[in-house]
């Protein structure tokens, strides 16, 4: 998808700044990092830590999902697949292959990374709504297969993981020590994508989002651009997916389900598309809306579906999105 | 490997009936597409609702099929106006990706909306009485009721076609997907027409569901199950020809029938993989022009 029309996407002209940018990091940005920071910290002593970690494994995915909305400008609606098959193939290698806590979770995140080389070879050769159509199309494909393979357990999912020990040395059976890593995790993917968007490689990427002829026309290859950004972000998504199912013990078929895309898709819009921390309260946002909705059955999905109407007509540049404008500041 | 030649050629019939629905959702969706530059998710939700249309139209007034098949598509259509002129309007002059999010959500909206009040399980309506029984086709016997959708289904599709591309009204839409501008200052009321072409797109939809209703079981997830499965038929055709969607939707519907026979396993994921053939053969779709 290109943002042509960049005025409603956040805009961002970088400017470069030789000012003080600790972890590489803008000041209002810094600030908002401090805050997360303590949220994370003081969190668990106020809420059920393993729901936290849900949240934090989805803010990872909308991370991810970010990279290539926000600052590619690609639309895919098949993340479900790289966030569903790194779930499987984690909980797999980790139930039955003896694999460890380091080594699961590599393998989730390959394959992500594999499955979204395919995925990407195939759909870059459309752009727009047809990306989007083709990865919803190519992920559907994937749960139809995984319904029916026998390594997935079918309705049963791969069921008691093992989450095993991180480095040798921590315990990971106790919720607290699992906590504390999972936080750290999240905590330090939150400054790699900062840091990977205003990289180099980010700029260009952006430039492709703003005007992709302009950007081949500077000497870009733009499709292996977006093939990079792709892939880079399903194996994110693989390694969340992976991180979901170490956590809750089990893989399923709703993380490989359409369900699990639409869900990066909403969380990347309440949060602010194209904004570092708008995944962080994006995801906080809809987990709880369907944590505390979850006893009312379908009233999950229609709550789902105004936020999603609701967000496109009034607040379409995402909380974060709106509050950046208002302050006139790049969150 | 020895097959049965009268299983293939039973579960390709079949497969047919598929196919009608394939290509009445794919056609409408390329209108829309066409004209709104909108990709309407909601398509699904709306064939759902003609299936729910006409099951509450027979348990509340009693009105049975026949009836039903003219009733659903005024209601569906009148519908589609409403959420035009309410809520696709206003996203005409955003990108394009806005009116994807916003038909999904309002997909996800009706259909929470129906499950919370009908349940999730599936609901029986009734073949009408003058279409029961069967025909003895020497291979199957196919029920009468399956060869009138695949029959009326043809030729809806087809008239639909005859209107776009032979009358002077299909002419003013074809001109107006074209170049909205110009055909504007040759005095067209081209907004209007643009709430005309999605209430007459999710129409042909609503009618698709009523005709789907006695065949699948009423549920709510029955649309966005499908819609999916169309939104790869279109990428397999391309958007460009109106006789290309009818086509290639009939064409995968076959082709999933044959599958059905010959390798069960694969019959779910059969269009998915064509869709991938074709991207890589040629990207823009069997009957796509270039972009």
């Amino acid at each position: 998808m290109t943002m042509a029309d960049t005025k409603t996407m956040s805009n961002t002209t970088t400017v470069a700044t030789t000012g003080f940018q600790p972890l590489g990091f803008s000041p209002a940005r810094f600030w908002l990092m401090v805050a997360t920071t303590l949220a994370v910290i003081v969190a668990p002593f106020v809420l059920y830590p393993i729901f936290l970690m849900k949240i934090y494994c989805f803010i990872i995915f909308a991370i991810a999902y970010n990279l290539l909305l926000g600052y590619t400008g690609l639309m895919s609606f098949g993340h479900a697949a790289f966030w569903g098959m790194g779930a499987y193939l984690t909980a797999y290698s980790a139930a039955n292959w003896g694999f460890g806590f380091e080594m699961a979770l590599l393998m989730g995140t390959v394959t992500g990374a594999v499955l979204g080389l395919i995925f990407g070879w195939v759909a870059i050769r459309r752009t727009g709504l047809y990306f989007a159509m083709i990865t919803l199309a190519l992920a559907q494909m994937v749960y139809f297969i995984c319904l029916q393979a026998p390594f997935t357990g079918g309705e049963d999912g791969v069921q008691g993981v093992p989450r095993g020990t991180f480095l040798g040395i921590l315990d990971l059976r106790n919720d607290w020590t699992l906590y504390w890593l999972v936080g750290a995790i999240l905590l330090a993917i939150i400054i790699l994508s900062n840091r990977v968007v205003h990289s180099p490689f980010g700029q260009v990427l952006r430039a492709i989002r703003n005007n992709p002829n302009r950007a081949k026309s500077l000497g870009y290859n733009v499709d292996r651009y977006k093939l990079y950004a792709f892939v880079m972000s399903a194996a994110l998504s693989g390694f969340a997916g992976g991180l979901k199912a170490i956590i809750f013990q089990i893989a399923t078929l709703t993380d490989v389900s359409t369900i699990a895309s639409t869900e990066a898709v909403l969380i990347t819009l309440v949060g602010g598309i194209g904004t570092i921390f708008g995944p962080v309260v994006g995801s906080m946002i809809v987990l709880s809306l369907e944590h505390y909705l979850a006893p009312y059955g379908p009233w999950v999905m229609f709550t789902q579906g105004i936020v999603f109407v609701f967000f496109v007509l009034v607040f379409r540049k995402g909380l974060l999105g709106e509050i950046q404008d208002y302050f006139k500041t790049k969150l | 490997m020895d097959f049965n030649m009268n299983l293939i050629l039973g579960q390709m019939v079949l497969g047919l009936v598929n196919g009608v629905f394939y290509a009445i959702l794919s056609l409408g969706l390329s209108v829309i597409f066409g004209l709104l530059g909108v990709i309407n998710f909601a398509h699904g939700v709306f064939f759902m609702l003609g299936a729910f249309a006409a099951y509450m139209l027979g348990e509340l007034f009693g009105i049975g099929y026949w009836p039903a098949l003219l009733l659903v598509p005024l209601i569906i259509g009148a519908l589609g106006l409403v959420v035009e002129v309410t809520l696709i309007r206003s996203l005409y002059k955003l990108d394009h990706l806005y009116g994807l999010l916003l038909t999904m959500g309002l997909a996800f909206a009706i259909e929470g909306l129906i499950r919370i009040t009908f349940g999730p399980q599936g609901l029986p309506y009734n073949i009408p009485d003058s279409l029961r029984g069967a025909i003895n086709l020497g291979f199957m016997f196919l029920p009468y009721y399956r060869a009138w959708v695949v029959v009326a289904g043809i030729i809806l599709c087809v008239t639909v076609w005859l209107v776009i591309e032979r009358t002077p009204l299909g002419a003013k839409l074809r001109a107006a997907t074209d170049n909205p501008q110009m055909v504007q200052a040759f005095g067209i009321n081209v907004p209007v027409m643009l709430t005309l072409t999605y209430a007459a797109g999710v129409a042909l939809a609503g009618i698709g569901g009523v005709m789907a209703a006695p065949i699948m079981s009423v549920d709510p997830a029955m649309g966005t199950n499908i819609v999916i499965v169309v939104f790869a038929v279109v990428v397999i055709g391309g958007m460009g020809s109106i006789f290309g969607s009818i086509l290639t939707g009939l064409a995968l519907g076959l082709l999933e029938g044959f599958t059905k026979a010959v390798f069960a396993e694969a019959s779910s994921t059969v269009i998915f993989v064509v869709m991938v053939i074709v991207l890589i053969a040629r990207p823009r779709g069997l009957f796509g022009k270039m972009a």
